[in-house]
């Protein structure tokens, strides 16, 4: 399999103002993300995870250390535009990324910029509507639409580039279950059907269950890094760093401090309820 | 509440006004209006007058909706009135006192500058209730490209009268909350001298400069995020291109014109 | 004795006559009792916001009454300003609602317009900062320079210095990682033991609710489709799903231990859930 994004050695540190010295946020950070897979990336507030999806695409640039996307270099200036085309940002607050008052002109702002024809533009803008299930509503006006409609829309703007890659850094911290199961949904869509590489920043647990892998930053180091059930089931390192496992998982926990002896890999709710009846029944 | 504000609202439809080109709509305006100082006389404002009562027949925009838009100009409207009323110079007297004196010429005169601000407004009123933002910026854009030679930013200048458009209902809606929010804690806008009303509006100001200036930044990220580099290179997805009706609405308009400059030439 | 808050009949339009026209309140009736804890949940559009608006009198009602203690809040003006204060409202994201220099001078705002004396507005700033866990010297910094988690606090402290009786926050823990949000629901429980206040709070965390509250209001298209404790409404979770609401995980895990054929009671808390396995393990051990 093939590398999305390599960082290697990231030593970054935002500058200080005036004569303070900067706050350093990575000061040796290592992760390779393969191409076509589903990672989350948890973490508390300030402990770098924003930071680092904007070393993705050449938004900061390392102090130290390189960041490979695709293989190109994001400190190399000449390759911006490139490496931009290929990793798509959707942001937190859906309101701010949203550029057009008319939902198909803002998908196809992308490709605008990118000096598609015409014709190429209104086909991708076309599909990338179709694909996050808003194409009904392109004529409509962006403020009119709920959180979740809107996030959508800044995802169909991204996919109409057409990038290998996209990051999305907590884009569903605004927005109600209803919105967040929406956005959730047309990601993992992305994922299997596109086969794209997804990078979800989130620190909300039953995100981060769905993902193919889970990355836990704190202070700047990968805490932990596995699948879903490998990471969950380390529940004290997670209340270690102001996190919290699955409600399921929490609850296996919990049992087991009063002396039940449960395995705490089993996510799900169907899993769970499998091994609570095991361990009552026997 | 700030939300149900019409003015120059997009109303969208499918006539045969809609589908124009924005570039003729705009172009029709310009013309619109110089007629409109050209005419002269109640021959001109009626021929005038038709034209605008056929292109809003044609536009199916209700009625309602233009009167509803003009609400917050009365004032400027009735100023104009009697500004006009009062200093136009006359020999038909009709009512004097103190200094002031009413002349016929007066009357005539406010009549006629009331008649073609308002025929001015809904003309205006024409162009933005069945043009989109987005189109009229286009349209204004593709329009004012020639001016590029002499270095004028034509496509920044767009793009920003864009994202304005675009942060309008945006912003509108955040002052709505914060106006709330401020209340909910006691904040008064509505009573008070004028300096404590002024003063009043600093809980709003603050905290709505504060969010625009984090909105800027942020879109600007969103922005360059999805490779925005300036005008160059860029393609658009719609291509404005003239259809017959274009070049049919383009031959109403000079026919329009030239009437109105005969009937001024004749003093009509 | 009488309840605090009492709505009837409440029903509110928006933009009446336009083609904009639009019900978000429909003859809504219940009443809050001195000293609860009520959670309301419901998607977003079933009415929350509204509701909140019109009980410290920032909406006025198209039709129907909202009394506080048993008084019409629009019967007289000075009722209405009075409102205002002794129902304290938080909205979502207050965060972005801040304008003053130093924290001081922005939790002193609302004080200030209810025209209390100096040295009382002193006592109230002072003593808001503590509920939620300020510091002396963050008293006397710019409010924009604090991190996201501590410029809400601020925020929440400058409706809790009007010590009002009733304090209805929505979201209060919307965005924040899981710290930031156990402090603030710290907080507002620390003001509502210290001053035996009413608090009514938007949420939708069915975990938060589920531990904190007495009482659900679940509001569904401009109705309020259930009114009752925590047990009662997360035992119709069937209803819940179907309006598009969450139930706790634990309450999905016994429903599912259920339809596996074990004796458990629907359970909404950790705690309990704990409590009703220890039990049913011990049981089964001892026969």
């Amino acid at each position: 399999m093939s590398e999305a994004i390599r960082v290697e050695h990231l030593n970054y540190a935002y500058p200080g103002v005036d004569d303070t010295p900067g706050v350093a946020v990575f000061t040796d950070l290592n992760l390779t993300i393969e191409a076509g897979t589903f990672v989350a990336v948890l973490g508390s507030n300030g402990c770098g995870k924003s930071t680092l999806a904007k070393h993705f695409n050449s938004i900061l640039l390392p102090c130290g250390g390189k960041v490979y996307v695709c293989g190109l270099d994001t400190s190399d200036e000449e390759l911006l535009i490139r490496i931009r085309r290929n990793v798509g940002m959707v942001f937190q607050n859906p309101d701010n990324q949203i550029v057009a008052n008319v939902v198909e002109e803002d998908v196809a702002f992308g490709p605008e910029n990118l000096g598609v024809a015409s014709p190429e533009i209104a086909r991708r803008v076309e599909l990338a509507l179709k694909h996050v299930g808003m194409y009904e509503y392109r004529e409509h006006a962006p403020h009119l639409l709920s959180g979740g409609q809107k996030q959508r829309i800044a995802i169909a703007g991204i996919i109409a580039m057409e990038p290998q890659c996209i990051v999305l850094d907590e884009p569903t911290a605004m927005l109600d279950p209803r919105g967040r199961k929406e956005v959730l949904d047309t990601v993992k869509k992305l994922n299997k059907d596109k086969n794209m590489t997804v990078v979800l920043i989130t620190h909300h647990m039953d995100e981060a269950a769905q993902a193919d892998r889970v990355v836990v930053l704190h202070k700047g180091q990968v805490a932990a890094d596995g699948t879903p059930r490998e990471v969950f089931s380390q529940v004290e390192l997670l209340h270690r760093i102001g996190l919290a496992a699955p409600e399921t998982v929490e609850l296996c926990y919990a049992l087991n401090q009063q002396g039940f002896r449960l395995p705490l890999d089993q996510p799900s709710i169907e899993e769970c309820a499998q091994v609570l009846f095991n361990t009552v029944k026997t | 509440m700030l939300k149900d504000i019409t003015l120059g609202q997009f109303f969208p439809g499918n006539s045969a006004i809609h589908r124009l080109d924005p570039r003729t709509k705009l172009v029709m305006l310009v013309v619109y209006i110089v007629a409109l100082f050209v005419a002269v006389s109640w021959v001109s404002y009626g021929v005038m007058a038709a034209f605008l009562i056929l292109a809003v027949a044609i536009s199916r925009i209700p009625p309602k909706n233009i009167v509803r838009g003009m609400k917050p100009l009365v004032i400027i409207l009735i100023f104009t009135g009697i500004l006009n009323v009062f200093f136009t110079e006359g020999s038909h007297v009709l009512v004097s006192f103190w200094k002031l004196k009413i002349t016929l010429e007066g009357l005539e005169r406010a009549f006629f500058m009331m008649i073609r601000i308002l025929m001015l407004i809904t003309g205006t009123f024409l162009l933005t209730y069945t043009t989109s933002p987005i189109a009229l910026t286009d349209g204004l854009e593709s329009l004012l490209n020639p001016l590029k030679i002499i270095k004028v930013p034509v496509h920044e200048l767009s793009m920003m009268m864009c994202i304005a458009l675009r942060f309008i209902p945006t912003l509108i809606e955040e002052t709505d909350k914060i106006m709330s929010a401020q209340k909910a804690r006691g904040a008064d806008f509505e009573t008070g001298k004028l300096m404590q009303r002024v003063k009043a509006l600093i809980p709003i100001l603050v905290p709505l400069f504060i969010s625009a200036f984090r909105r800027a930044d942020e879109l600007a990220t969103a922005m360059e995020c999805r490779c925005y580099h300036g005008g160059e290179g860029r393609t658009k997805m719609k291509l404005l291109r003239y259809m017959r009706r274009d070049y049919l609405t383009y031959g109403v308009g000079i026919l329009l014109l030239a009437a109105i400059i005969t009937l001024a030439v004749f003093g009509l | 004795m009488e309840p605090i808050l009492q709505v009837q009949n409440l029903t509110h339009t928006y933009s009446v006559g336009t083609p904009f026209e639009h019900v978000a309140l429909d003859g809504m009736n219940f009443s809050v009792e001195r000293g609860e804890f009520i959670g309301i949940i419901g998607h977003t559009g079933s009415g929350k916001s509204t509701l909140m608006q019109h009980l410290n009198g920032l909406l006025k009602p198209t039709s129907g009454k909202v009394l506080l203690d048993g008084k019409d809040i629009w019967s007289d003006k000075k009722l209405t300003r009075q409102a205002r204060f002794r129902v304290g409202l938080v909205f979502q994201y207050p965060e972005y609602q801040l304008f003053e220099e130093t924290v001081y001078k922005d939790i002193s705002f609302g004080p200030k317009n209810m025209g209390l004396s100096k040295e009382e507005i002193d006592r109230r700033v002072r003593e808001a900062a503590g509920f939620v866990g300020l510091t002396e010297d963050q008293l006397q910094v710019s409010p924009f320079d604090l991190s996201g988690g501590q410029k809400r606090r601020v925020a929440i402290a400058g409706v809790i210095a009007m010590e009002p009786e009733v304090l209805i926050l929505d979201e209060p823990t919307a965005g924040l990682d899981p710290v930031g949000r156990e402090e603030i629901l710290a907080n507002i429980q620390a003001y509502r033991r210290a001053k035996n206040a009413t608090i009514m709070m938007v949420s939708h965390s069915m975990n938060d609710v589920a531990r904190l509250t007495d009482r659900l209001l679940v509001l569904n298209g401009a109705h309020i489709a259930m009114d009752g404790t925590p047990e009662q409404v997360f035992a119709r979770a069937r209803e819940l799903e179907e309006m598009g609401l969450d139930i706790p995980e634990v309450t999905r895990v016994f429903l599912r231990l259920q339809e596996m054929g074990l004796p458990v009671e629907p359970v909404y808390t950790m705690d309990q859930a704990v409590a009703a396995l220890k039990r049913l393990k011990e049981g089964n051990a001892h026969a």
